[in-house]
């Protein structure tokens, strides 16, 4: 009786111990994917001319695979979000943890969710239909969409993430850090910017990171208003054509098998390598973080 | 004293000005979708087939196929997604393969999710041979909501008083009956808000489904899991980049746009009352 207890428990011990093992099997499984699918291209075509080649021409005869414009692209654009989305994020978790009160905190965070919540396809449509027209006129433009129309969607969707983590970080500060500092006769700013936030620091470059994970790795809006031309990125007001839109661009037509369908591969290798190492280096910051403030 | 009283003021006015662009930025957003996506829908938009092209009639399809996707999606990574929650909350001692694990979702939750739509091309699609189908898209977006549920299940897991389980084992039940009779009754509300925002966020998911089971041109509904399905999310995408009548397809698109937001923020609207009120009634 009391064998065939312990053995059940076991086998449900074990069920539930394979269960949690399938997000790493499904980690390596997308990874060995991409390399096993990705690799083959450059049996025929050197490395350092498929990372550094400055044209993609893949449907040309002889094709092109220089991937340099797509990964520009996609940093270029990444990097105008962030600069527009880490001041306001920022700013908004400092307000939301900081001055807010108890009311406006829960609305705040309630409009912040809803942001996050919206699918990035709208994002993509109301660049479209609204932002692009709107900034042409705006900037006299020849064109709507362009890196910027695309920047400033990607930061929109960008401050979910950095402001929500940020509040987190700010919020589990230490209250004695903040009684020292007004003990010591320090404004309530003063406080926070010369305390609060410095002792925070960890978690907010945490949260400005995995900011940058989503916004490189978005794929419907930038397909929608970056402008699609697969050159290297000279201003924000002109086209660009990042890692992710191209892939959901070329995938439908590419055949399987054809050195444009491993090239692709090898694409999404390079963007599945970025984020690993941003949410690793997120992941190591947070671990890191919470040992000291221990 | 004035000048930094001065400072301080200004640090504020500048705060307030950034929390009102995020705030003006969201309310523009719900402004345009609302309302020129409310003129479109009625009755007869939300169950017929599209006409004449994709240039006039309804979206059924599309909502429908949503429905497919996300049921699937969730019924293959709920039971999965839990069962992992089970085993981080009530089984695991800190050591190093948990921290592996926890790395592991960490990770799977920073996927691009076009690299998961590639992954369900390369696995489900192409190499089990499912085809662009149902099944293949719900598959791939089961796999990309997984981390989510883990999450949100552990997180319900954890927020059981200890000394319930103590209670259970001290009446002599076993660890398997502590969780089937004490542990699940008493998180199920937090897995279930937990599931509720997956499937929000799993039907607004476009890239995922792009190659593994979305269509825009179908004049019939789905008959099994094998077929192809419309969705909503691509569905908005393909009016805006595949068709030739904008000026009939942009309108379509808005009140497609309107359909997808509605659900997907009423469901969002729905975790998070429910999560509010579950963790008030836990203290």
């Amino acid at each position: 009786m009391k064998g065939k207890f312990f053995l059940k428990e076991k086998i449900i011990k074990n069920i539930f111990l394979l269960s949690s093992l399938t997000s790493i099997f499904f980690l390596v499984g997308i990874s060995l994917i991409l390399f096993k699918e990705g690799l083959p291209l450059f049996r025929e075509i050197n490395f350092i001319k498929f990372l550094w080649g400055k044209s993609w021409y893949p449907t040309c005869n002889p094709p092109e695979f220089g991937a340099l414009p797509l990964i520009l692209g996609s940093f270029w654009i990444t990097f105008g979000a962030l600069i527009i989305a880490v001041p306001l994020g920022v700013s908004a978790a400092i307000y939301i943890s900081e001055l807010a009160t108890p009311k406006i905190r829960n609305f705040l965070k309630l409009a912040i969710e809803m942001l996050a919540g919206i699918p990035s396809v709208i994002y993509g449509f109301l660049g479209i239909v609204v932002l692009g027209p709107w900034l042409q006129k705006l900037l006299n433009l020849p064109v709507g969409l362009c890196s910027i129309t695309a920047s400033l969607l990607l930061a929109l969707m960008a401050i979910p993430t950095i402001t929500s983590l940020s509040e987190e970080a700010l919020f589990s500060v230490s209250k004695d850090y903040k009684e020292a500092s007004y003990a010591l006769g320090a404004t309530k700013w003063e406080t926070i910017i010369k305390v609060i936030v410095p002792a925070a620091f960890p978690g907010i470059s945490t949260a400005v990171l995995l900011g940058m994970g989503r916004v490189i790795g978005e794929t419907m809006t930038v397909l929608m208003v970056a402008g699609g031309a697969a050159v290297i990125p000279r201003s924000f007001l002109e086209p660009a054509r990042p890692i992710t839109a191209t892939i959901a661009l070329e995938m439908g037509e590419a055949v399987v098998g054809s050195n444009h369908y491993h090239a692709l591969f090898s694409l999404a290798c390079i963007l599945f390598i970025v984020s690993l190492a941003l949410n690793l280096a997120a992941d190591y910051l947070l671990t890191k973080f919470r040992r000291t403030s221990q | 004293m004035k000048k930094r009283r001065y400072k301080e003021k200004l640090a504020y006015l500048f705060l307030t000005l950034m929390v009102i662009i995020i705030l003006s930025s969201v309310f523009m957003m719900f402004y345009f979708i609302i309302f020129r996506g409310i003129k479109v829908i009625n009755w007869q938009f939300l169950t017929q087939m599209p006409q004449k092209g994709m240039t006039a009639g309804g979206i059924f399809p599309a909502i429908l196929g949503t429905l497919y996707l996300t049921i699937g999606g969730i019924c293959f990574a709920l039971p999965l997604g839990t069962s992992a929650a089970i085993y981080l909350t009530e089984y695991a001692d800190q050591n190093r393969l948990i921290r592996i694990i926890r790395i592991g979702i960490n990770n799977l939750a920073g996927v691009p999710s076009v690299v998961f739509g590639l992954f369900g091309l390369a696995i489900f699609v192409k190499y089990l041979n499912f085809g662009v189908s149902i099944l293949s898209g719900s598959l791939t977006l089961g796999i990309l909501i997984l981390p989510t549920i883990i999450r949100a299940s552990e997180e319900a897991l954890s927020a059981v008083p200890q000394s319930f389980r103590e209670a259970s084992l001290a009446l002599g039940a076993t660890k398997w009956q502590t969780i089937q009779k004490v542990v699940l009754p008493n998180s199920i509300s937090g897995i279930l808000t937990g599931s509720i925002l997956s499937i929000g966020r799993a039907a607004g998911e476009t890239a995922p489904i792009l190659f593994t089971a979305a269509t825009f041109y179908t004049m019939r509904l789905p008959d099994s899991i094998f077929s192809e399905v419309q969705a909503l999310p691509y569905h908005i995408y393909a009016l805006m980049t595949e068709g030739t009548h904008p000026e009939s397809q942009v309108p379509i698109a808005y009140g497609t746009a309107l359909v997808l937001v509605l659900l997907v923020l009423g469901l969002n609207l729905i975790a998070f009352t429910l999560r509010n009120r579950f963790r008030r009634s836990k203290k």
